[in-house]
């Protein structure tokens, strides 16, 4: 492996550690262990996976085939912005498919990636409860809507240059 | 004993039975996909659906326990709908390339929708198409074939201890492959096969290398060599429709000639040399405080087991080649020599029950003329292909001999082929060279058989021989845990990649599950490999003559220089992921 997300950081492989220490005698302690694993390293590479499996006594497919069956676990670094566009019917309806063209287009990403200078990761959603608003993005907490494809080269230069 | 009645048939059945077992009994044949016998129970396919008087809806008999009383009916309109429209679902999304599929005519999923009346696909909806994953030497895996009935994720996680494949992703979109979408290639998989025999339909297969051997025996430069290993004329019959257990020694010797090999030689002399090699090294281990237990080194898949999951016990593993990879050196070199002929013009095939052994012959070490030892590796259901493709009526061959020295061999050689072969081998050979005189009854029975883990002890005048066989990996690594933690002492342990051994190896011919359901294989071929062992005059690797001749002229000693040169390997720590 080119870089080792463990030897890295010693802190977090510190957490992890204790992490799985304490689920691991207990009935059922994939999940709660992978929930961890996931908020200490923001997501769930092979070396964290494989750590794991090792120390569970697991072949590592059991533990692969439960993060890639929940959509909450992801496989990649996400960026220091989360967007979420917001696919939900009412959104769908009030063009929010153009306002994501338009995302892709100035990030220069698909659905589902992060950009390479690791700020932003682009995701389509379900609804978020903001019809009224439709059609709606939210960036980490901020939420933004009535949107035009227009508007979103002001908003994303905001964020890109913090 | 429990009385149930299926289809108004009264059958009694032991407790604990699932209704498909009762039903079974009861000479009414349910239709399965997913189940394997012992290995894969689990009721996802829903083929197996029927119906039970007072249950709230239909109900899968692969995992169903009978009780007492119990009344079932397996062929009523609704279970017979239910059955179609899941197994149509399954077809709806499945590649159906049949005449092209390795698995045509030989396939649970066409069986059962011929069986079940498919005459249309009603749901012809959306495929995903994913890439062949070709890049291991041994095992191709095509997802778009897999119905997803988990049989080789069962047969690798549970029953080989290793779990390479798993069920991932979900939905519309799961898939039966690797972590992070690598090849097999990639990932510590050993190679066994075990998957490929355990999967209904064309999703695992062999890597089909019958084209090199073709344009071999098409090429006039070159002297082509074929040998076979000792569980390929227990098995090959089965593929031209012959009693499972048809011993076709005979019949196989005739079709490999008239494929064209120029000699047909035998992996059982390289086997009685093993013997005399392995017997050899356990014996100046023992007598030098060399490190024990000595572990027997013929099966690749156990061999590269041990390099990505106990590299701890390298030093244990004999540095015997495998059977075929000594012969393949000394045809290319002993072979070579007395023919005149430039070892870069031999080209040697080996025809094996194992698919690991196409990933060893690929390893460099195995060379020891400079050239690869094996050229190819073909398994038993790779020839059965090419004699069928050359048009040659298998059943009707004359039985021919094998050509003469490498030929030769003993009941030793060919026991190999059966968990606990080896073993049994080695103590023939072993007992009777520290002894000085001939056994009373070569028959070492404590070691034959399906146990996961057997023991034998054989008494040699002042010291006492503790030997373990396991077979599968996952009995190997119960007992290599045993042995690490200290709790069992060996002096000498086999281990075979394969429940079962090389009879019921990742190469051999296909067994259907509900054949499984009647007959274990691992048992039916293991008896005639027994039988040939009893058929033959010479019983003991070191009473082959071929094999004494070889060391008089040739090698010298066991373990000596240029057996080592030629005969033995290192092993090297892989890691896993």
């Amino acid at each position: 492996m080119a870089t080792s997300v463990l030897a890295q950081d010693t802190q977090k492989f510190a957490e992890l550690q204790m992490v799985i220490e304490e689920y691991k005698g207990q009935e059922g302690p994939l999940m709660p262990i992978l929930h961890k694993a996931q908020e200490i390293y923001g997501y769930l590479p092979l070396e964290v996976q494989n750590y794991i499996a090792e120390q569970l006594g697991i072949p590592i497919t059991d533990i692969y085939g439960v993060a890639t069956f929940y959509s909450q676990f992801t496989l990649k670094p996400k960026g220091k912005y989360k967007i979420g566009i917001c696919m939900g019917t009412a959104c769908y309806v009030k063009g929010a498919q153009k306002v994501l063209d338009k995302l892709q287009e100035v990030l220069n990403i698909k659905v589902g990636d992060s950009t390479d200078d690791g700020k932003f990761t682009l995701e389509a959603t379900r609804c978020l409860g903001a019809c009224g608003l439709a059609p709606v993005m939210v960036i980490n907490d901020q939420v933004y809507g009535r949107l035009t494809p227009n508007d979103i080269e002001g908003i994303i230069a905001k964020y890109k240059d913090e | 004993m429990v009385k149930v009645t299926i289809d108004g048939v009264q059958v009694e059945v032991p407790k604990g039975s699932t209704v498909l077992e009762a039903a079974r009994a009861a000479n009414i044949d349910i239709p399965t996909l997913c189940y394997l016998k012992g290995i894969n129970e689990i009721g996802a396919c829903r083929m197996c659906l029927v119906e039970v008087k007072g249950a709230r809806a239909l109900q899968a008999s692969c995992v169903y326990p009978v009780t007492d009383g119990m009344e079932v009916r397996t062929n009523t309109p609704a279970v017979r709908e239910a059955r179609r429209v899941n197994l149509e679902l399954i077809l709806s999304n499945h590649d159906r390339n049949c005449l092209t599929c390795v698995r045509n005519q030989n396939c649970e999923l066409q069986e059962l929708s011929q069986k079940l009346g498919v005459d249309s696909i009603r749901f012809e909806g959306e495929r995903i198409e994913y890439p062949l994953d070709d890049f291991s030497p041994a095992i191709v895996r095509d997802p778009n074939k897999c119905i997803l009935c988990r049989r080789c994720v069962s047969v690798c996680r549970n029953v080989q201890g290793i779990g390479v494949i798993g069920v991932n992703e979900r939905g519309f979109n799961t898939i039966v492959s690797p972590v992070f979408d690598m090849s097999l290639n990639e990932v510590p998989c050993i190679n066994c096969g075990q998957c490929i025999t355990a999967c209904p339909v064309g999703a695992l297969k062999e890597k089909d290398d019958t084209q090199k051997v073709w344009d071999a025996l098409n090429n006039p430069e070159l002297c082509v060599l074929v040998q076979t290993a000792p569980a390929v004329r227990v098995a090959l019959g089965e593929e031209f429709g012959m009693e499972m257990g048809t011993i076709v020694k005979g019949k196989m010797v005739a079709a490999l000639r008239r494929l064209g090999f120029d000699k047909v030689f035998d992996t059982d002399f390289a086997a009685d040399l093993t013997i005399m090699e392995e017997g050899t090294e356990l014996l100046s281990r023992l007598k030098d405080g060399g490190k024990l237990p000595l572990i027997t080194s013929c099966s690749p898949g156990w061999i590269k087991y041990c390099e990505h999951y106990y590299p701890e016990f390298l030093d244990n593993l004999s540095t015997c080649k495998s059977p075929h990879q000594m012969l393949g050196a000394l045809l290319k070199s002993y072979f070579a020599e007395k023919n005149n002929i430039d070892p870069s013009k031999v080209f040697v095939v080996s025809i094996m029950p194992c698919t690991a052994k196409k990933f060893e012959a690929q390893r460099p070490e195995l060379s020891a003329t400079g050239y690869p030892d094996v050229d190819v590796v073909l398994t038993t259901r790779e020839l059965a292909r090419m004699i069928k493709e050359a048009g040659i009526d298998f059943a009707r061959l004359p039985d021919e001999e094998f050509d003469p020295f490498f030929g030769d061999s003993t009941g030793a050689g060919v026991i190999f082929g059966a968990t606990g072969g080896v073993m049994e081998a080695a103590l023939r050979t072993v007992a009777e060279i520290v002894i000085g005189k001939p056994l009373d009854n070569v028959e070492i029975t404590d070691v034959r058989g399906v146990e996961g883990v057997k023991e034998a002890e054989v008494s040699l005048g002042d010291i006492t021989i503790r030997a373990a066989v396991a077979h599968g990996t996952a009995n190997a690594k119960a007992l290599l845990e045993k042995v690490k933690s200290g709790e069992k002492e060996y002096h000498f342990i086999e281990v075979m990649g394969c429940p079962g051994g090389c009879v019921t190896g990742g190469g051999q011919p296909i067994v259907d599950a509900k054949q499984r359901m009647d007959v274990d294989p691992r048992v039916v071929r293991a008896a005639a490999i027994y039988q040939e062992d009893r058929n033959l005059p010479i019983r003991k690797s070191h009473e082959n003559p071929s094999v004494k001749r070889i060391y008089e002229e040739y090698l010298g000693e066991p373990n000596s220089h240029k057996a080592h040169e030629l005969l033995h390997t290192h092993y090297v720590p892989r890691k896993k992921y």
